[in-house]
């Protein structure tokens, strides 16, 4: 029996360790290199087991490892203009603990990474927006942001800062039952709060599809949290391999796998993160582009695909029509616990890319019928 | 008595006379995580020693079977399709992959008994 990948880990440096590090070796987990941190893939309990509890309940994630950071400039606009000028979402108009997720943009309109913009709701902190994004991203986003940023606006690094994840129909109750407060909360809003006597920030939002919250503290505070929410029956430690089943059966993004440099936001069917305002005016890297695109159309699109039969479809899969031309590739696919059946996204030609499409995929050789579905493959449950 | 051996891809084969029960060790499965797939070959095809004799599927990745002996598929376990979590609960039992018709009883002395194969298995 053999693994269809390895990971390569000769010559690399030691992998960076995050606050919480200690606690998942304690808990049994199985530790793999991820984006230059060891990282815990799966508890004892395993995939499918985490995944469906946190569908069912509430499943705790630690996410330490993605960059959090602060730009701080002199007052919201001035901020808000400053990263206007690198992402094409609307940040000038986002109200005060609102929460946006956006994609940094190369000059031809490729997205460099993907992220959430937090406007604080403090109003002693306007001017500061609190950025999250990916962690084997951050230190190039880091410079390419540096370096546009005009010189009244500063990029602050929150290197000393953890961050958790509270997902699933459970989270609303486990995490009020120490920090009330979050039970108000919508979706995509953002507060500061103490959570189990401890000061945190808290934004109702996640990357399962599932309701919940992500938890930011000092990394010599986060164990805490962790640690008290553990004590929740409804909460169990959940790793890495259900958070990216999760994020594929609510058809999110991957970075560097669904969207990359080569794809833009509107190839990515992003285009509801763009608000109206941004596609009027452009004013971000790749404008034009993205304005044509949205004018005329794309020519490859970011769709669902859902297998007829048991096998799954992964990464780097061909995808062909039933006579045979090779249209796209698959960039995420696997197994969907909840689905209970396989499901997958890709891009493929635009002429094929409406749902219903019959299409197959090409795994091992032989084509396997698919339909182009639309996505999320499972219903979310955010607390609008 | 039927008499288990192993290769070192942690592909085990029961032997019952000229007739081999091929899955994959309780170790292999415990480092897959959950099975969610198995492809198997068609009752009928040769297979030769070291080559592929199916495929499984985890939730994170997929990974080939080897025969651990030359032979022709005599038997599939059909009942993996619906239940490949079978091979996670039971991989000495009912987790089972394919009977293969040995076609050279002198393959298996390259394999590990029980005992070769538990003390390969610490050393990984």
């Amino acid at each position: 029996m053999a693994a269809e990948a390895t990971i390569d880990t000769a010559g690399a440096p030691a992998p960076l360790k995050t606050p919480l590090h200690a606690r998942h070796v304690a808990l049994g987990a199985r530790m793999v290199p991820f984006a230059g941190y060891d990282m815990p893939v799966q508890y004892p309990a395993g995939i499918l087991t985490e995944h469906n509890w946190t569908r069912e309940k509430a499943g705790l994630f630690d996410v330490s490892h993605m960059g959090q950071a602060f730009l701080v400039g002199p007052d919201h606009e001035t901020t808000a203009k400053a990263l206007e000028a690198l992402i094409p979402a609307d940040i000038v108009n986002l109200a005060p603990g609102k929460q946006r997720y956006s994609q940094l943009l190369n000059e031809e309109g490729g997205i460099l990474d993907d992220l959430m913009v937090t406007r604080s709701a403090d109003p002693d902190e306007d001017g500061a927006l609190y950025l999250v994004v990916n962690a084997a991203c951050k230190d190039a986003d880091y410079v390419h942001i540096e370096a546009r940023l005009p010189s009244n606006v500063k990029l602050i690094r929150a290197e000393h800062r953890g961050l958790i994840a509270l997902q699933g129909p459970g989270a609303e109750a486990a995490l009020a039952a120490i920090a009330p407060e979050a039970a108000e909360m919508g979706f995509m809003t953002s507060r500061t709060m103490k959570v189990a006597g401890i000061k945190a920030n808290v934004s109702r939002s996640g990357y399962t599809g599932e309701d919940g919250y992500e938890i930011s503290a000092a990394a010599s505070k986060i164990g805490e949290i962790w640690d008290t929410l553990l004590l929740d029956a409804r909460v169990k430690p959940i790793g890495l391999g259900a958070r990216d089943s999760l994020r594929l059966e609510a058809g999110l993004c991957l970075y560097g796998h669904d969207i990359d440099t080569t794809t833009s936001p509107i190839e990515a069917a992003l285009n509801w993160s763009i608000q109206k305002r941004r596609r009027e005016e452009g004013g971000f890297p790749g404008a034009a582009r993205i304005q044509r695109e949205l004018a005329e159309g794309v020519s490859r699109i970011r769709v669902g695909l859902l297998p007829e039969g048991r096998a799954p479809a992964r990464e780097g899969t061909e995808i062909a029509t039933p006579e045979g031309e090779v249209i796209g590739t698959v960039t995420s696919g696997g197994f969907g616990p909840t689905l209970n059946g396989p499901c997958a996204m890709g891009y493929v030609a635009k002429a094929h890319s409406a749902p219903g499409t019959r299409l197959d995929l090409i795994v091992r050789g032989k084509p396997l019928p698919a339909v182009v579905a639309p996505m999320p493959f499972v219903p979310n449950g955010y607390k609008r | 008595m039927a008499e288990t051996r192993y290769s070192k891809d942690h592909e085990y084969i029961r032997i019952e006379g000229d007739v081999g029960t091929v899955g994959i060790s309780d170790y292999a499965q415990s480092q897959l995580g959950d099975v969610v797939f198995v492809e198997l070959p068609s009752v009928g095809k040769a297979l030769s020693k070291g080559g592929e004799a199916a495929v499984v599927e985890s939730v994170k990745a997929a990974s080939e079977v080897y025969a651990p002996v030359s032979g022709e598929v005599v038997e599939v376990n059909a009942e993996l399709e619906g239940a490949p979590g079978t091979v996670n609960e039971d991989p000495a039992g009912k987790g089972w992959f394919l009977k293969i018709r040995i076609k050279d009883a002198a393959e298996l002395d390259g394999l590990m008994n029980e005992a070769e194969y538990q003390n390969y298995v610490k050393t990984l």
